[in-house]
């Protein structure tokens, strides 16, 4: 399984190179991996929907609970079926799409790279695993979104997907450590049995907002839903495998999955029904006042993650099942529906609905894959999305005294159906209209995609109880966790005349309705459309721009540009904060010149203290570098006598050599000059003796504070006896810290490197300039 | 000793930050070096002070007879003296080109040459 | 500067002092001295005699760039802590042999004496690059 998941972070380093192989087949050559993928997961559905559960787990890091583990059960599954699944349709059609694209290569291993991380999503067991994973999708999601990266639009919508969605993921790493540390453990797998603890937890209000902030943000819920549509900026491929089937859906993934853990509160409930709703209406509305077709399809998106979000939160059996089944049934169906979109605009060269019509003579196999899509997506028997809108108006039904969620449900049913007309119908039918290109039928690799996920489509729901018992059971059986019962899902397209089924006949009559009144919903949102310019997006928008002045003003207010504010400021905080801490804890010794100090080292402290002043009193280049000298030797003497023959001669040495290097560089040297007046040399003068003064505190207070028991006791006993040596300061620079050594080491090296490029390797012409 | 090495490191600080204070390069650079010193001598001194006997273990035993210096500080501040240099070093040839480049060594002039 | 005198002090002192140095990364493990030192006596060495008799002639002593022995001492002091990799042991863990000399008893020789080689060929060369690079001006 380990490998499974690796394997795309594999064929993602290596597929960028296939164009160069050959210029034709790559999409096929390429689909072969998440083709396997399907195959080999396909081999666990057996197993799995028989109840069996499969665990890896690698060591990380084991002291912070950090392990590299996966976990496939029923729910993971599922989403890993459609990761590898729509990803080999994606790749195959991505062929076509970008076909003679420069960077086709690089394209598809981004596509890979997203393929691998998804699937690392929905199979990671420990929290941060996830994390890293999640993490890993929205980085994909930028470069992808911004693969036409020489278009203004690309960037900027790709940079707005992360921000959101990245910040959605700090939000989401801080949720998740505390929901670890709520639970006591990091394994989702056994997340599950100690929901009790985590219900009960003091911070399970904190957890819960954090969380569902990540997944909020990154299925596009309102008021996040806004990068959503700008994100229709990427390649078609992109949008129906990222944007609509699986990336978007990782919010949804992320709720189903820790449903047993902390669903079944009522702040679950209220924050996570309330929220899908909102995003439910909310994408309904936009997604009607569309005329780009993906910013259509993209806003029918927003409203079905709305759905499925509003069905976890409410949280029952039927809610959980139908959730499943309206997850399948949209992500095949609006996969198909994108990359009928990306083709239309292949083909015709526009995407708007108002200018697009009889398409379906030019492209009658694209024209099929769009109609059984849309037939889909309006829940149409025998399609699966009849049942997965089937199910959602049963369990709407089923939740009793919150009896304003099933208008809304039926609202948003039409709505579907509406869309479905324009992106299904529409633009299929009616009569021809001239179009920027003449239109032709797509190449088979454009529309072999969209058939296949929409034939699909059609299958489960002609063999609904064989897809119930074996993929959509386990997957709700994983998210209801304890509360399950055993109450197998049994689906079936004919119930018997319930009124859930008078309720979906109702919602496609008033969708036509909806549909055929079109116009005027338009007109009525051109009034409302000055409301609607404050949405979150301008917001974003507000608080981006805010950011950046702050920056800028903040910037100019701390970096001056004179180094001596910089040194002002870095001193000043030394001695303020130490000095805070230093103020009453300094106990001045009673008598401050003890007998112990003996005649040669009070004159050797005034040497250097004599020494320190000619170097700040000289007024000239040689005093200086003189006094300075006889300083470092003030050192070195201080250094033999207090028991480190080994500093001393290393001091003496350094020091003759500094004198050397500041004499031979002094004759190129500016003369001595006093440059700043005479009342800054007194503040200057008196902040150094305040600094001077605390240093002189700080020294005292660590000498006659109370000792700690040093490491050294440990390097003494042990130089001799484990790493052979006398020397113990010998043995700890080039045994026990060896590796400090090492940098050090390269430091020096940096630096003689720095001074050869500084001296010998200058430019023609800056030579000239000098 | 320790009273008066604290007073020795003051005075080594306060030099070093006077210096370090001023427009001119050349005696930013010596007070750069300066204050190296001043944070070799405390670290030792913090380590504590101990006459005469260094950390090496005498032939025959298999540790060293106590009171002997602290070892640790000793090695933290040997790596420090030969880095000092390489940073001195670097630094006096930087003021140099600089120097070369724009024909003055205060600092607020640099501010807006651009060469 | 060159004097007759100082041409003739660091011909005959260079070898000493390299000599010298050489014994201070030897008996560094036991004894005040080792690759630090060791490093800045005998670059120390090399400087005087480029005083004395001209950047060119040290440089021709030396007989390669002085960057390269930054570059061989860096090699060797990571080389000695790859070694015990072979034994399965964490990265730097210390590999000791023991040799007996006629006439001197037995000796320790480990990965620890070869990491201060290393240093003192880093030592030996940057200050060497820096100085030789400042004289040569």
């Amino acid at each position: 399984m380990t490998f499974a998941v690796l394997s795309g972070f594999l064929a993602a380093v290596v597929v960028p190179f296939l164009p160069r192989f050959g210029r034709y087949g790559t999409g096929r050559t390429v689909a072969l991996v998440p083709a396997a993928l399907t195959a080999y997961f396909g081999s666990y559905i057996q197993p799995v929907g028989a109840g069996e559960t499969f665990r890896t787990s690698y060591a990380w890091a084991p002291a912070l609970r950090v392990e590299f583990s996966l976990h496939l059960d029923g729910l993971g599954l599922l989403f890993a079926l459609l990761v590898s699944g729509i990803g080999a349709l994606v790749a195959i059609y991505a062929g076509g799409y970008l076909s003679g694209h420069r960077h086709l290569g690089r394209f598809y291993g981004f596509l890979l790279f997203f393929m691998a991380s998804m699937l690392g999503v929905v199979l990671a067991d420990n929290m941060l695993t996830l994390f890293v994973f999640w993490e890993l999708t929205s980085l994909t999601s930028y470069l992808l979104i911004g693969f036409d990266h020489e278009r203004e639009e690309s960037r900027k919508a790709a940079w707005q997907a992360l921000l959101v969605t990245g910040g959605g993921g700090l939000a989401l790493l801080a949720g998740l450590l505390m929901l670890g540390e709520a639970a006591g453990t990091m394994e989702l797998s056994e997340l599950a049995s100690r929901g009790g603890d985590v219900r009960s937890h003091a911070l399970y209000l904190p957890i819960l907002l954090l969380i569902l902030l990540g997944a909020f943000t990154k299925s596009a819920q309102f008021p996040f839903h806004f990068w959503l549509p700008s994100a229709m900026e990427a390649p078609a491929p992109v949008s129906a495998y990222l944007h609509s089937a699986t990336m978007v859906k990782a919010g949804v993934y992320l709720l189903a999955r820790l449903s047993p853990a902390m669903a079944g509160t009522d702040a679950w409930w209220y924050l996570v029904t309330l929220g899908g709703t909102a995003t439910m209406v909310c994408g309904a509305y936009l997604a009607l006042c569309g005329t780009d077709l993906k910013r259509i399809l993209a806003y029918s998106t927003v409203s079905a993650l709305g759905v499925l979000v509003m069905l976890l939160g409410m949280g029952s059996v039927l809610a959980a099942q139908a959730a499943m089944v309206f997850l399948l049934a949209h992500a095949l169906y609006k996969g198909a529906l994108f990359m009928v979109a990306g083709a239309v605009d292949h083909e015709t060269g526009s995407r708007d609905v108002d200018r697009l019509g009889g398409l379906w003579r030019a492209m009658p196999v694209t024209a099929a894959a769009a109609v059984l899509a849309a037939l889909s997506m309006a829940g149409i028997a025998p399609f699966f999305g009849f049942l997965g809108k089937e199910m959602l108006l049963e369990a709407s039904l089923e939740s009793g005294g919150r009896w304003f969620l099933l208008p809304v449900v039926v609202l948003a049913g039409a709505v579907f159906v509406a869309v479905a007309c324009m992106a299904g119908f529409r633009v299929f039918f009616g009569s021809s209209l001239p179009t920027p290109k003449q239109p032709h039928e797509a190449p088979l690799s454009l529309w072999l995609g969209p058939l296949l996920a929409s034939a699909v489509g059609l299958a489960l729901g002609l063999f609904a109880s064989y897809a119930a018992a074996w993929i959509v059971s386990p997957a709700a059986t994983a998210i209801l966790g304890e509360r399950t019962g055993h109450q197998p899902l049994k689906l079936a397209l004919w119930h018997g005349l319930t009124p859930a089924l008078a309720l979906s006949g109702g919602s496609i009559l008033l969708g036509l309705l909806v549909y055929a009144n079109r116009g005027r919903i338009l007109q009525m949102n051109r009034r409302l459309e000055v409301l609607l310019r404050h949405g979150p997006a301008w917001w974003y928008d507000l608080a981006l721009g805010g950011l950046n002045r702050f920056a800028l003003a903040q910037t100019r207010l701390l970096q001056t540009g004179y180094l001596r504010h910089y040194l002002l400021v870095i001193f000043a905080a030394t001695v303020g904060l130490s000095g805070y801490v230093l103020i009453g804890s300094v106990e001045l010794p009673a008598r401050l010149l003890g007998p112990e100090i003996r005649f040669h080292e009070a004159a050797l402290a005034g040497l250097l203290l004599l020494a320190a002043l000619a170097a700040v009193r000289s007024s000239t280049r040689l005093a200086a570098v003189a006094a300075l000298g006889v300083v470092g030797y003030g050192v070195a003497l201080v250094f033999i006598l207090y028991g480190a023959p080994d500093l001393a001669m290393t001091q003496f040495a350094i020091e003759t050599l500094t004198v050397i290097l500041l004499v031979l560089v002094l004759y190129r040297l500016p003369r001595y000059a006093v440059l700043s007046s005479r009342w800054v040399r007194i503040r200057d003068a008196a902040f150094a003796l305040v600094t001077g003064a605390t240093v002189t505190a700080l020294v005292l207070a660590a000498v006659h504070g109370p000792a700690y028991e040093s490491v050294s006791r440990y390097y003494a006993e042990r130089s001799f006896a484990e790493a052979h040596g006398r020397n113990i300061v010998n043995v700890i620079l080039v045994d026990f810290r060896a590796l400090d050594t090492l940098g050090e080491i390269t430091v020096l090296a940096v630096a003689a490197v720095g001074v050869h490029a500084l001296l010998k390797l200058r430019p023609k012409n800056r030579e000239d300039a000098a | 000793m320790e009273t008066l090495l604290a007073f020795v490191i003051g005075g080594l600080y306060a030099s070093a930050v006077y210096l370090m204070l001023r427009r001119s390069l050349v005696k930013l650079v010596i007070g750069l070096a300066l204050l190296s010193h001043g944070a070799n001598l405390l670290i030792f001194t913090i380590g504590g002070l101990t006459r005469t006997r260094a950390p090496i273990i005498a032939e025959g035993d298999l540790v060293p007879a106590p009171p002997f210096a602290d070892p640790l500080p000793q090695a933290l501040i040997l790596t420090a003296i030969v880095i000092s240099f390489g940073v001195t070093a670097f630094a006096v040839v930087l003021l140099q080109r600089t120097y070369q480049a724009v024909g003055s060594d205060d600092l607020d002039r640099m501010k807006t040459t651009d060469t | 500067m060159t004097t007759v005198i100082l041409r003739t002090a660091a011909r005959y002192l260079l070898p000493l002092m390299l000599l010298f140095s050489v014994f201070l990364v030897l008996r560094g493990h036991h004894e005040p001295g080792g690759g630090f030192v060791g490093g800045l006596v005998a670059s120390s060495s090399v400087i005087l005699y480029a005083l004395a008799s001209g950047v060119r002639d040290a440089a021709h002593l030396l007989r390669t760039d002085p960057r390269m022995l930054i570059g061989a001492g860096l090699l060797l002091a990571l080389a000695s802590g790859l070694l015990s990799f072979f034994g399965g042991q964490p990265f730097m863990t210390g590999q000791w042999v023991s040799l007996v000399l006629p006439g001197m008893g037995e000796i320790h020789v480990g990965t620890p004496l070869v990491f201060d080689v290393g240093v003192y060929l880093v030592v030996l060369g940057t200050v060497l690059t820096i100085i030789l690079s400042l004289l040569e001006q």
